[in-house]
């Protein structure tokens, strides 16, 4: 049915919801990427073929639904039942008769499927009872879990294009326009341009053709919010854009995904095509008059294309190379008509702050960021996963609330914000809320979202070398400071890491850092420096026992570190199982020994040993010993 | 016209045309490697950088590069702040290491300051600078035979998979517009070769100077409907026509006056 008019969308959305009314119960099997990785697909099916088999739909009234991303990507496959609210983690096609005959059938929980808090080390039994979904706020990702991303009926009952409805049956674009400023709304890709302040400008800006366009070229290592977003609850997208494209005034959409998403491709693709037919998008939406259209463009896999110049150019299918604009793109944009980019997360919010108003959004977050951010939870937390909380959030809260604290409870080191533009805070700054400016001020950025939590095992050297190597290959190499500046800084830290650290070496990174942030074209230049001086700020100590000792105080630069085995070692051989260069000797039940001239010092005997009966040292100490006489460490 | 501010001296230009212009025109000398009047700026050598502000922005001043940055009423221009200078200085520094062997680098970092580069010279020295004039004046002229290819450190200037680029004309507009002539090529009476493309040379049918390649000869050939003959033709021949042609028109009509 055509949607093209108010009742006519009252009507669908009670027809929506009536349909589910046969669902007494409900099996939602996560199918973002993540849990498709650990085979997803498979339980799905497994419930949908014994469902059928048993006739429960007709039956009992159970139904079974693939979902996006429930963001516990560390714990998928996730299976859940509603009503109940039972989370299944790691949930196997096998287990799917045990899970009908005694969950569903009898109530009965199977302990071994259930969550177990690392905290209390007891089994959670409800969705919402998990520490991970309790204390989130979930906006952007309202939808994503809970519909079947392929079934527009579904998204309807579950309130989707609702705020899209209010927007051009009840508001004039100004309106529209003004709710979204009252909210706060800033961009959510990272820099924090206020939203409705680019709608305005490209309301105002003269011409006919208009360009609306989403950013879903999320490239950040670790980042995957948006990728969840497209993938689990593309209507939130659509419904933001079409909603932004009536405020602007513009009837030409693109949404830019990188083509290493393309299940998201997929999910854009199925729901435009069902909002076209419903008259949420296209030619007359919801009878109103007002045309609106989306394409898909699809990236090509370079992390610059997500600088807004670039995806512009790569847009209009020239090389995908930032270009230096002192004209903002809300005048000369795309195809150089006043276009506006917003990330997907940005449009995701739209909807939900028209439909519950520009002050419910501002009610969220600090003074000056306002409302709820998505974050991609990675590294070395017991929880990693996707998550969604109000703006002013304590690091803290996220990392030991949510994620649950360290992995193997080590000491937390740092925790890197904002990608390869983002940098790595230190404890002290914890308890540091989590917005713009903070994350501005204390040197790192808000950036796409990605968290990468990091323990007493990170070499603060390597991770700025990481994001160096990751930028070498990145940048674009059109502009030289960024071009050549990345690659000698990457040769800088290429020996830091190797024992060859000179002295002055600490001094010839900050001028070139200044220099790459003063004189680069684009935001990836600019930012470059972010996680080398971030790093420099609050680990200048790791530098400079890279420099003057030659020592790599956590142990992570393998040229910098040795390993020898302790009297405590019970010799219980497991070292020796682990190590791949055949370096470790020992007779069962008694003391080990590491040979120093085969060890290659990955660290795997140090990460295998029960009883702690290996430590590292700095390398240097070796030669110091032969030269002392003594015979070397081992 | 416009009114602005160029290190303290008032000047006037022309809204919009980009400050480098102006800064010229003022007689102020900034460097420049990726600049070239008859093409679009590009922005990439990040030599013309430049200090802007206003008085109403109350002592911030933003880094800008002059060839693209337009120039505006009241605008205040500083083209040698202290930052600006070792901006320039790290760029220059970094394309030293690049091209340690290049004149026109060498002497422009000499007159920065810089007599050896503070990072590593490059093991394997090139005059090549990726300013880009190259593609650009191929694309300019609509024939598209070169490009840039790869990202970042691996970038280089390159015809499609490093063959011989089927689209090139061998009309040398690469190689002459090269800031540090690293564009190799060949050319006498009879052939001319460039990335490893060889034409046929075409000679003027008045005076014999082989001038143009045959691949020229075709590729403006009937634009704008003008016929091949008349590429075929030198310029200086041309010229000598074009003045035989005036001097009889204005025979006719009662001769110079």
């Amino acid at each position: 049915m055509r949607i093209d008019s108010r009742e006519r969308f009252g009507a669908a959305v009670r027809e929506a919801l009536a349909g589910r009314e046969g669902h007494k119960m409900e099996i939602l099997v996560c199918c973002g990427t993540g849990c498709l990785a650990n085979g997803s697909q498979k339980v799905a099916e497994a419930f949908a073929e014994e469902v059928e088999k048993r006739g429960l739909k007709a039956g009992v009234g159970l139904f079974t639904k693939k979902t996006g991303c429930h963001g516990f990507c560390e714990r998928g496959p996730l299976v859940v039942l509603q009503p109940s609210g039972v989370l299944y983690t790691k949930v196997e096609p096998r287990h799917v008769p045990d899970i009908l005959d005694k969950t569903v059938a009898k109530g009965e929980l199977i302990p071994r499927l259930l969550y177990k808090d690392p905290a209390t080390k007891k089994p959670v039994e409800k969705y919402e009872e998990i520490p991970f979904y309790k204390n989130q706020t979930r906006v952007a990702m309202r939808n994503i879990g809970k519909i079947d991303p392929a079934d527009l009926g579904d998204a309807l009952a579950h309130g989707a294009y609702a705020g899209l409805a209010k927007a051009l049956f009840e508001m004039t674009p100004e309106q529209v326009i003004a709710e979204v400023e009252s909210s706060g709304l800033r961009g959510r890709g990272g820099a924090g341009f206020v939203t409705a302040r680019k709608w305005k400008a490209a309301r105002k800006a003269a011409g006919e053709r208009k360009f609306v366009l989403c950013n879903g070229d999320e490239g950040d290592p670790g980042a995957f919010k948006d990728r969840s977003i497209m993938e689990g609850d593309p209507h939130s997208v659509l419904e933001g854009m079409v909603i932004g494209a009536y405020a602007v005034g513009a009837h030409e959409g693109y949404i830019y995904v990188r083509d290493e998403y393309p299940l998201a491709v997929v999910h854009l693709t199925l729901a435009m095509a069902q909002a076209r037919e419903a008259g949420l998008l296209g030619r007359d939406i919801l009878g109103t008059g007002f045309d609106f259209d989306i394409r898909i463009s699809r990236g090509g896999g370079a992390f610059v294309c997500g600088e807004s110049s670039a995806l512009m150019r790569s847009i209009e299918g020239k090389t995908g190379e930032p270009r230096q604009k002192y004209v903002h793109a809300t005048e000369r944009g795309l195809f150089d008509c006043p276009t506006v980019l917003n990330n997907v997360e940005t449009w995701a919010d739209v909807g939900a702050i028209i439909q519950n108003g520009g002050a419910w959004f501002a009610a969220m977050g600090t003074e000056k960021s306002k409302g709820t951010k998505a974050f991609s939870l990675v590294g070395k937390v017991k929880n990693t996963g996707l998550i969604e909380l109000p703006m002013g959030t304590t690091l803290r809260h996220i990392i030991y609330d949510i994620g649950g604290g360290i992995l193997g409870d080590r000491p937390f080191k740092a925790v890197q914000t904002g990608g390869p533009s983002g940098g790595c805070l230190p404890e002290s700054h914890l308890d540091d809320p989590v917005d713009y400016e903070k994350l501005t001020e204390a040197g790192s950025m808000m950036g796409s979202g990605g968290m990468i939590v990091m323990d007493d095992r990170t070499c603060m050297v390597d991770v700025a070398r990481y994001f160096l190597r990751f930028l070498v290959e990145e940048s674009c190499g059109k502009c030289v400071p960024c071009r050549e500046g990345l690659k000698q800084m990457l040769a800088i830290y290429d020996d830091l890491v190797a024992g060859r650290g000179r002295p002055g070496d600490i001094e010839r990174i900050e001028r070139l850092s200044a220099g790459m942030r003063l004189g680069s074209l684009c935001e990836l230049g600019k930012s470059a420096p972010n996680p080398v001086l971030s790093t420099l700020r609050y680990f200048r100590d790791e530098y400079l026992a890279h420099i003057e000792r030659k020592a790599c105080p956590a142990g992570i630069c393998r040229d910098l570190t040795a390993y020898e085995i302790l009297e405590s070692c019970e010799g219980c051989g497991v070292c020796l199982k682990a190590c791949p260069a055949e370096a470790i000797t020992g007779e069962k039940k008694a003391l080990h020994v590491i040979h120093q001239g085969k060890c290659i010092s990955c660290g795997a005997c140090y990460e295998v040993c029960p009883t702690d009966a290996i430590r590292f040292f700095p390398k240097a100490e070796l030669a110091e010993a032969a030269a002392a006489g003594r015979g070397g460490a081992s | 016209m416009i009114t602005l501010t160029i290190n303290g001296k008032t000047v006037r230009a022309r809204e919009g045309s980009p400050l480098l212009e102006a800064i010229r025109a003022a007689g102020v000398e900034i460097p420049t490697l990726c600049h070239h009047e008859a093409l679009e700026p590009w922005g990439g050598c990040r030599l013309c950088l430049v200090d802007v502000t206003r008085p109403e922005w109350k002592g911030w001043a933003k880094m800008v590069v002059s060839c693209m940055y337009p120039a505006e009423e009241g605008l205040i221009v500083q083209t040698h702040t202290e930052r600006v200078v070792e901006t320039r200085k790290v760029v220059l520094d970094l394309l030293l290491a690049r091209c340690p062997e290049t004149p026109l680098i060498q002497k422009l970092a000499r007159e920065h300051g810089i007599e050896k580069s503070s990072y590593p010279p490059n093991p394997e020295p090139t005059d090549c600078i990726l300013c880009g004039l190259c593609t650009r004046v191929c694309d300019h002229i609509g024939v598209f035979a070169i490009s840039s290819v790869n990202r970042g450190a691996g970038r280089e200037i390159a015809p499609p998979f490093h063959e011989a680029p089927p689209d090139c004309i061998g009309c040398l507009a690469c190689a002459e517009v090269c800031p540090t002539s690293c564009i190799p090529y060949e050319t006498s009476d009879a052939k001319r070769t460039i990335w490893n493309k060889t034409f046929e040379m075409v000679r003027c049918p008045t005076c014999g100077k082989a001038h143009i390649t045959t691949a020229q000869a075709g590729f403006y050939a009937g634009r704008n409907g003008v016929p091949r003959s008349y590429f075929e033709t030198c310029d200086a021949c041309k010229r000598r026509e074009m003045a035989h042609t005036f001097s009889k028109l204005s025979a006719g009509a009662g001769g110079v006056r």
